[in-house]
């Protein structure tokens, strides 16, 4: 860990093969966005292994409380990226809790440290892309305006911070507007937006004029609890700005 | 949740409503984290700073006890009376009897967040004696008759326009002015008049230096100068992990206090008080006593992860860039210490049966662990006393206050659920299937649905995709 809590990866060769963690949620709502991440990983020539016996990070219950749980579901995925090759994750609060979390978790366990060798070997996808696959988009797309909503979680917990946005600006015809508050949570929180849901929407609401007042067509996120928040927020609205994850962004950008 | 249980959601939500308040803090706290960028612009100087500060205060934690010790050996040895207090009962009243010995019926105070968790001024107020705050926040917030909303900036809730009309409703002398500086020169001649003719100035402590025994107390306005100078009796208060080891462990922990708190390189003054007034000498009082209070902090202290919650020093960082805070303000805390620090530190104080709502007042965005001068894990300790919460324990008290056994039903039924590959995929399958249909009127959904648009499930789930494109499995 670095000096301020964040996970710094060493880095690492290019490897052949890459394990995909799809995220619950990415799972039930946002599966072309894992499919896109897939895709772009197997573009740059990597092989890609999506363990079909893998859940979820076990973050919900963790966060909730519930810890024990959380360890039930977390130990589960151990057993499905055998190897040693990197595993890619299409969200930093996904990374951010089996990189940064599982550690304590599974503190005095019995597996502790095979969790610990897990851990060590997840990236979040924008990372991954800039820092190990060294990616160079040619942008095959429309002019538009954009912005871009950083995930607490990737920046805070994960490091990930100029990545997405070094992506972004490969891009020709797109044009990134920086956020006002760019670094401000959107009010998502997991279960906070449903236990403290007036707050969350007060949140939410501060999120989207901001993004309205940078006139961008789309809101681009790497975090699909954001997005499910922010772009539930934009659609409730009725206000005509689309969230979009930025695997499923780069993709549309890339591949035509 | 016990009889006693602070209701946060009800108050947060009155605080929402009120779109003045709202913009006030937005507002106010939008410009202190601009301000504080600009102090901390270099990041390899915040890093350094930043890491001395936390080294400061771990060490002293680390030797807390002996470090007490030598503090009240040599506050003694300086004149300083030493008063120990395990609860905040215990600490009113060792105030109370200082006061009665001298007879005294006026206090002046300057800011003091432990006196604020003592609930000092009521107690004095119950037994005859007149409490004046006389930093300028908290003389307005007691003017309101309300509790101060922020820990550097009590009054940061109101705005010139609220004062004024406090002002104009509750000093007889006082004319309707907008005018920040007519208004301040008002408070100072009121207050000047009770700094005059106080008994006993009360103050609260940034730092106690054990190896010198020297109260250290930082401030702007003069007013702590005034309180601990003027009265013939100067009675400090502070909680015990205030003390520092060294003298030079005063100024990167000052430095760090200014900077983070109100974004001042450098505060108006410094107050390091060793002794009352000695023979020949001008002017300070003749008595001074410290009051070191427990108040559950060594309960905190036996644990080596809650620990951790000691070593704030008050800068209030963390409230300034909390986004929860930002929007609905101190109070809705209901407590002395409001943000993201007072939701750690008061379950540990006071109990999770009347605080266990408060360590869910935050989405973990981690922005105050970001900020915070002396490296608290805030929000790694918010995530144990939610588990705490749930669970019997020992480590705090009222642990598995708030467990409710349908929700530990749901997280265990979740738990079973994805924890097996063949149930997972099962569930999942069947959401995605008929999960649309749920109608928004379902509890949770609805809360969600108040100003956002159904989550929509995916016909297929991406396990399902993966599978239809051939991506090969582990």
């Amino acid at each position: 860990m670095s000096h301020d809590g964040t996970i710094s990866r060493p880095a690492i060769e290019r490897p052949e093969s890459v394990y995909f963690f799809g995220t619950c949620l990415v799972d039930l709502f946002y599966p072309e966005a894992g499919m896109a991440g897939m895709e772009l990983l197997k573009a740059q020539g990597v092989r890609v292994v999506f363990p079909q016996g893998q859940s979820c990070c076990g973050q919900p219950a963790y966060n909730s409380g519930y810890r024990e749980e959380a360890l039930k579901v977390a130990r589960a995925q151990l057993d499905y990226f055998p190897g040693d090759w990197p595993i890619v994750v299409p969200s930093g609060s996904c990374a951010g809790m089996m990189s940064k979390h599982w550690p304590d978790l599974f503190k005095g366990e019995p597996d502790e440290a095979r969790a610990r060798q897990v851990a060590s070997r997840v990236w979040e996808l924008t990372q991954f892309l800039v820092q190990v696959l060294k990616v160079k988009f040619e942008d095959q797309g429309p002019p538009v305006k954009i912005t871009w909503h950083a995930s607490c979680h990737a920046q805070r917990e994960m490091g990930v911070t100029d990545e997405p946005k070094t992506l972004l600006r490969q891009l020709a015809n797109v044009e990134l507007v920086e956020l006002q508050r760019e670094k401000e949570c959107c009010g998502f929180g997991g279960t906070f937006a449903v236990r403290h849901p007036e707050i969350s929407a007060a949140m939410v609401g501060d999120k989207v004029a901001d993004i309205e007042n940078t006139g961008a067509k789309a809101v681009v996120s790497g975090d699909c609890g954001c997005l499910m928040n922010i772009s539930g927020a934009l659609e409730g609205g009725k206000k005509p700005v689309r969230g979009v994850h930025i695997a499923q962004f780069l993709k549309e950008r890339t591949h035509g | 949740m016990g009889e006693t249980s602070i209701n946060f959601a009800k108050a947060s939500s009155a605080a929402l409503q009120d779109q003045q308040l709202r913009g006030n803090f937005r507002r106010a706290m939008d410009g202190l984290m601009s301000k504080r960028a600009v102090q901390f612009a270099d990041t390899a100087e915040w890093n350094g700073v930043r890491t001395l500060g936390a080294s400061v205060r771990l060490r002293a934690l680390s030797k807390l006890p002996e470090l007490l010790e030598k503090l009240e050996a040599n506050c003694t040895r300086n004149g300083i009376q030493v008063h120990w207090a395990s609860t905040t009962d215990e600490a009113n009243a060792i105030v109370l009897s200082i006061m009665q010995r001298v007879n005294a019926k006026l206090v002046v105070k300057g800011k003091s967040m432990v006196s604020e968790e003592m609930h000092l001024n009521a107690f004095l107020e119950k037994h005859g004696i007149e409490s004046l705050e006389s930093d300028l926040g908290e003389y307005i917030v007691q003017l309101d008759e309300a509790m101060p909303s922020h820990i550097i900036m009590p009054a940061i809730h109101m705005n010139t326009k609220q004062i004024a009309h406090l002002f104009k409703q509750k000093i007889k002398e006082a004319e309707y002015t907008e005018d920040v500086a007519q208004l301040t020169d008002l408070a100072r001649r009121v207050l000047r008049k009770k700094f005059a003719t106080a008994d006993v100035g009360i103050s609260g402590v940034n730092m106690a230096v054990a190896e010198t025994g020297t109260l250290c107390l930082v401030e702007n306005e003069g007013n702590g100068r005034m309180s601990t100078t003027v009265p013939p009796v100067h009675i400090a208060v502070m909680g015990l992990e205030k003390v520092v080891e060294k003298l030079e462990d005063v100024p990167p922990v000052i430095s760090l206090l200014t900077r983070s708190a109100t974004a001042q390189p450098i505060t108006t003054y410094v107050n390091m008080i060793s002794s009352p007034r000695k023979e020949g000498e001008k002017d300070g009082p003749n008595e001074i006593h410290l009051v070191i209070l427990d108040n559950g902090r060594s309960g905190i202290y036996a644990d080596e992860e809650l620990r951790n919650t000691l070593r704030c020093i008050r800068c209030g960082a963390c409230m300034n860039h909390c986004p929860v805070y930002t929007k609905v303000g101190g109070h809705a805390y209901q407590a002395p210490y409001p943000g993201p620090i007072g939701s750690i530190l008061m379950p540990q104080v006071e109990g999770l049966e009347k605080r266990g709502e408060l360590p869910h007042a935050c989405t973990m965005c981690n922005a105050c662990v970001e900020i915070c001068p002396v490296k608290i894990p805030i929000v790694e300790i918010m995530g144990r006393l939610r588990s705490e919460a749930v669970h019997p324990g020992d480590a705090v008290k009222g642990a598995g206050s708030h467990a409710s056994k349908a929700e530990a039903m749901v997280w265990k039924g979740w738990s079973m659920t994805y924890a097996s590959p063949l149930a997972y995929q099962f569930a999942t399958a069947l959401l995605a299937k008929l999960g649309n249909a749920a109608p928004a009127s379902l509890p949770l959904l609805k809360e969600w649905t108040n100003v956002r648009s159904k989550p929509r499930f995916a016909n297929r789930t991406l396990h399902a995709l993966a599978r239809e494109k051939g991506i090969p499995d582990v």
